[in-house]
């Protein structure tokens, strides 16, 4: 090139190669199998967390529209059957698993000042494996020939109990799907959570002892310890069940002495701290997002951490509370009651910390503080249903009842759910680098709140007269006719409400305003890095010397750390 | 007196809750009656009062009752909580609203938290803990270790995919989906009934809400439960332990009646049913025991003697046919013995591609066992 026709604008032509050119749809995909980035990884579990949440939630209607009415001819029952299992099984292991799976992976790293998770392979391995189990899943709709040679999904509820699940009563491999993909599911969550509490103790930065972790980090890392104690009973009875089916194995074949009660110990030991594993994420979101609001520091913050802890440690001595009906002795009952009403007592600490985080605050009622706010209310309302299921006898009338269904369709929605929507809403400008439009999510809050409350709460009177679950059709004349008609109208405000979600992720990302670094004035770590973050996170490693160290940089005359 | 002993003796102390209670359920029918109001108790000619509605919060049996006592005091305890607490919230959420721009000048004090509030908000919460737990307990034990007369009724009942077997032990009485007890009193001997609960194939749950709360029937497991109702009439319950594709169509109905009509009811269930002489009933006796019907059904004193679906020794005395999914009308029968799939889709019975003539004589004969 001669020097003297130096162009200023000359660039070095991109090499011509299939999927180079950043944006293409090759490159998306290439950059998406071969990424081992946190973020990137955290994002893929949220998005394909949505997508199954579409699908799930799609069936959920349709369970709905064959309910609207009674003696509905819409679906037939094994149709019905497989919809409720898949909807089930989906929402907890392809739709709530992953998307709080997603807020740790992208979160964890950037809270605690690290680059990335500690073993980066494993998290793009837990991701995948994941992915596929819920391919997996799904496919059974099309590769496990039923009784009729018909694709055929499993229909035996997402508690599977035995021996419902014995070749003689599932015949076709539908029930082998559903084992196969939970125990493959099991693995990829196994190694996510040996890769959090890996992280979050040994890739923490300087200054940040665990004392000065934001809580969001101290409720994952209870997560992760609860997953890894209550998966392998899961995967343990999954083993024994594919022994069963296929190798003559009898531990729940009840015809050869076997035990169809063993099974609800296994699954209810993992099953009920899982419920736990899927709450705690919500509160620790709760935790992040309330304190920014409401523009003080979070309340009690070692009794939250104890709170926390407590709730885990007791989470796992309550699973025979699911079983209450089973026939178990006053005292096995008894026992089981105890310990299940003790959870109302640091939960109870935890909603009132929130409440005293808020007290003497400016309130902003952005998105992320308005879901908050209905995840305490309607938590409020989960934990007050659920102190009335711990109480044994009131059980043996509601358990199985739909009133079970509105209890935990109230913590996994109004808890979970609403504190997801919080955390994406929260968080997107971080990830995206653009604002949330707030009017479209205005209505999306409104729609889905109200839509909520319609579906789920005559489900509580449904079940106080006598409307057992899992019954695709009923006569009328039973008192169930309006309560039901009613659920399934709100099914159109939420689903509407969903709507305006989807159309403010992809409004917002094209014609949103720029988020800049800190767009809330928050406090924790990731907001000190760009918006979205470098792929190395922070171009120095920061050193906190408080829970809040943006709040110490903004405040250098009144920093944290005198009064901690 | 340790909680888990109970017994009869404590009764008197939970005086008040039963007044409260009482209360509470004058103002709950309230909030259902316009739901409700179409559904009042109708009279029928066999089963007495029709109670189609089974609304928990109107037992007419123990331990319905006693149930429903410790129910109704959580629910209280749970709305007090759910009012002060939804109080503080919407007290705060209002009070400390950002009013405006200028409240973005300043950031509001710091306050990390207070030793002495914390521990206010956790001590009572233990307390009223304490109190749920001391109530459950008792009920837990009232209700499991409650003593059966030796003279009690006693049912066997074997759940199966998707009907029930019911056994009365002592009368040698075989029948289906329809239980038939006797009232009990709460002045004289009272006539509670003793259920033993087992099942044929997958876990089914026995509950009639009115009566009792649920109780599992497993496989290879014998539980138990009782019923003890004060009141007569035709009592509606459900399978509540999803049991494969007919869940839902798997109903019970437990008819209470008095004690002379039980005894009445009983007796004619032990006398043998006629052999049909002549007519179309006859030729139906010859068809229904010369196809396969027998192989799974079973008539008393007959070569019937099947045992994979209902006995149908005293059938039209029943109410409905296939576990509650329709009444039991000729019409509705002959449609059973025609298909039975097209009015329970995928129940085991399968479609015997009978003849027509072969339908209206089978049919004709099942008319006759009364």
């Amino acid at each position: 090139m001669n020097p003297d026709t130096f162009d200023p604008n000359f660039k070095i032509p991109a090499p011509e190669r299939i999927g180079d050119e950043r944006g293409s749809l090759t490159r998306l995909v290439q950059e998406m199998v071969f990424t081992v980035d946190h973020k990137r990884l955290g994002l893929m579990y949220i998005g394909s967390g949505l997508l199954f949440f579409v699908i799930a939630g799609i069936m959920a209607a349709m369970i709905r529209i064959q309910l609207a009415v009674p003696r509905n001819d819409f679906l037939e029952p094994d149709v019905f059957n497989r919809l409720f299992t898949m909807h089930g099984t989906a929402m907890v292991f392809l739709v709530g698993m992953p998307i709080i799976f997603g807020f740790a992976n992208y979160l964890v790293p950037l809270m605690i000042g690290a680059r990335d998770m500690a073993f980066p392979r494993l998290n793009a391995f837990g991701f995948w494996v994941f992915f596929f189990s819920g391919l997996l899943l799904y496919f059974s709709y099309l590769g496990a020939p039923g009784l009729y040679a018909a694709g055929s999904a499993p229909d035996v509820g997402w508690f599977a109990y035995s021996p419902l699940t014995a070749k003689a009563f599932s015949r076709g491999h539908s029930t082998d799907y559903w084992t196969l993909s939970l125990l493959m599911g099991g693995i990829g969550s196994l190694v996510t959570s040996i890769n959090i509490i890996v992280t979050t103790l040994c890739l923490r930065c300087k200054g940040m002892i665990l004392g000065r972790m934001p809580l969001f980090v101290w409720l994952f890392l209870v997560v992760a310890f609860l997953v890894i104690i209550a998966i392998p009973p899961l995967s343990a009875c999954q083993i024994m069940l594919i022994l069963d089916r296929y190798f003559g194995a009898k531990f729940f074949d009840t015809q050869a002495g076997g035990s169809a009660v063993l099974w609800q110990h296994f699954f209810w030991i993992f099953g009920h701290p899982e419920v736990y594993i899927l709450i705690l994420p919500g509160f620790a979101i709760a935790s992040e997002v309330i304190p920014v609001f409401s523009r003080k520091p979070i309340f009690g913050y070692p009794v939250m951490v104890a709170a926390s802890v407590m709730i885990a440690f007791i989470s796992l001595g309550v699973w025979a509370h699911h079983m209450f009906s089973v026939g178990m002795t006053s005292i096995g009952n008894t026992f089981f009651a105890i310990s299940t009403l003790l959870v109302a007592i640091p939960t109870g600490i935890k909603i009132f910390n929130w409440i005293g985080t808020m007290y003497g605050g400016k309130l902003r009622f952005e998105l992320p503080m308005l879901f908050c706010i209905g995840f305490l209310f309607q938590f409020l309302i989960a934990g007050l249903t659920g102190v009335m299921l711990a109480i044994a006898p009131f059980d043996w009338q509601l358990t199985d009842s739909y009133f079970v269904v509105a209890h935990f369709h109230y913590v996994l929605i109004g808890g979970l759910l609403f504190t997801i929507f919080a955390g994406i809403y929260y968080w997107y400008p971080k990830a995206l680098g653009k604002m949330p439009d707030f009017r479209l999510g205005l209505c999306h809050f409104i729609l889905f709140t109200v839509g909520f409350h319609i579906t789920f709460f005559p489900q509580h009177i449904a079940g106080f007269l006598g409307m057992p679950r899992r019954i695709y059709t009923y006569d009328t004349g039973r008192g169930w006719d309006a309560w039901n008609l009613i659920s399934t109208i709100g099914v159109i405000f939420q689903a509407a409400g969903i709507l305006f979600f989807v159309v403010n992720l992809i409004y917002s990302y094209i014609w949103g305003k720029k988020a800049g670094d800190d767009p809330w004035d928050a406090w924790s770590l990731e907001w000190s890095t760009t918006s979205p973050p470098p792929s190395y996170n922070f171009e120095t490693i920061p050193e906190v010397r408080s829970r809040r160290p943006l709040w110490d940089l903004k405040h250098p005359d009144d920093p944290d750390w005198k009064y901690e | 007196m340790s909680p888990l002993s109970g017994g009869s003796d404590t009764r008197g102390e939970v005086n008040i809750f039963r007044a409260i209670a009482g209360a509470v359920r004058k103002g709950g029918s309230l909030v259902l009656a316009w739901a409700l109001a179409a559904q009042a108790p109708a009279q029928s000619t066999d089963g007495g009062i029709m109670r189609p509605v089974a609304d928990m919060f109107q037992p007419l049996s123990r331990p319905a009752e006693m149930i429903h006592e410790s129910a109704v005091l959580v629910l209280m305890i749970t709305a007090a909580i759910f009012v002060v607490v939804t109080a503080m919230l919407v007290f705060v959420v209002w009070k400390f609203r950002r009013k405006g721009p200028e409240d973005d000048r300043e950031e509001p004090p710091q306050i990390y938290g207070s030793t002495h509030i914390e521990l206010a908000w956790t001590v009572i919460p233990i307390l009223i803990t304490f109190v749920l737990i001391l109530v459950t307990s008792r009920t837990i034990g009232e209700i499991q270790n409650a003593k059966m007369p030796e003279d009690a009724l006693k049912i066997r009942l074997v759940g199966h995919q998707w009907w029930w077997e019911v056994h009365y032990p002592d009368l040698g009485i075989i029948t289906a989906n329809e239980i038939h007890v006797p009232v009990s009193t709460r002045t004289g001997k009272p006539r509670p009934t003793e259920i033993i609960l087992e099942s044929a194939d997958v876990i089914h749950s026995f509950w009639v809400p009115q009566l009792a709360g649920k109780t599992d029937l497993v496989p290879n497991k014998r539980n138990r439960t009782w019923i003890e109702p004060f009141a007569t009439g035709t009592f509606f319950g459900n399978c509540a332990e999803y049991c494969g594709t007919q869940h839902a169509n798997m109903l019970i109905r437990v008819i209470v009646e008095e004690p002379a009509d039980f005894d009445k009811w009983a007796a004619n269930m032990q006398r043998a049913p006629g052999v049909p002489a002549e007519g179309l009933a006859a030729q139906g006796h010859r068809d229904f025991y010369g196809n396969s019907c027998v192989s799974c059904h079973r008539v008393d004193g007959t070569v019937a003697e099947g045992v994979f679906g209902p006995d149908l020794t005293k059938l039209m005395t029943r109410q409905t046919i296939g576990a509650g999914v329709a009444p039991l009308t000729p019409e509705n029968l002959r449609a059973w013995v025609r298909d039975p799939q097209s009015l329970k889709t995928g129940c085991l019975m399968p479609d015997m591609k009978l003849l027509d003539s072969e339908v209206d004589s089978i049919t004709a004969y099942l008319l006759t066992l009364k």
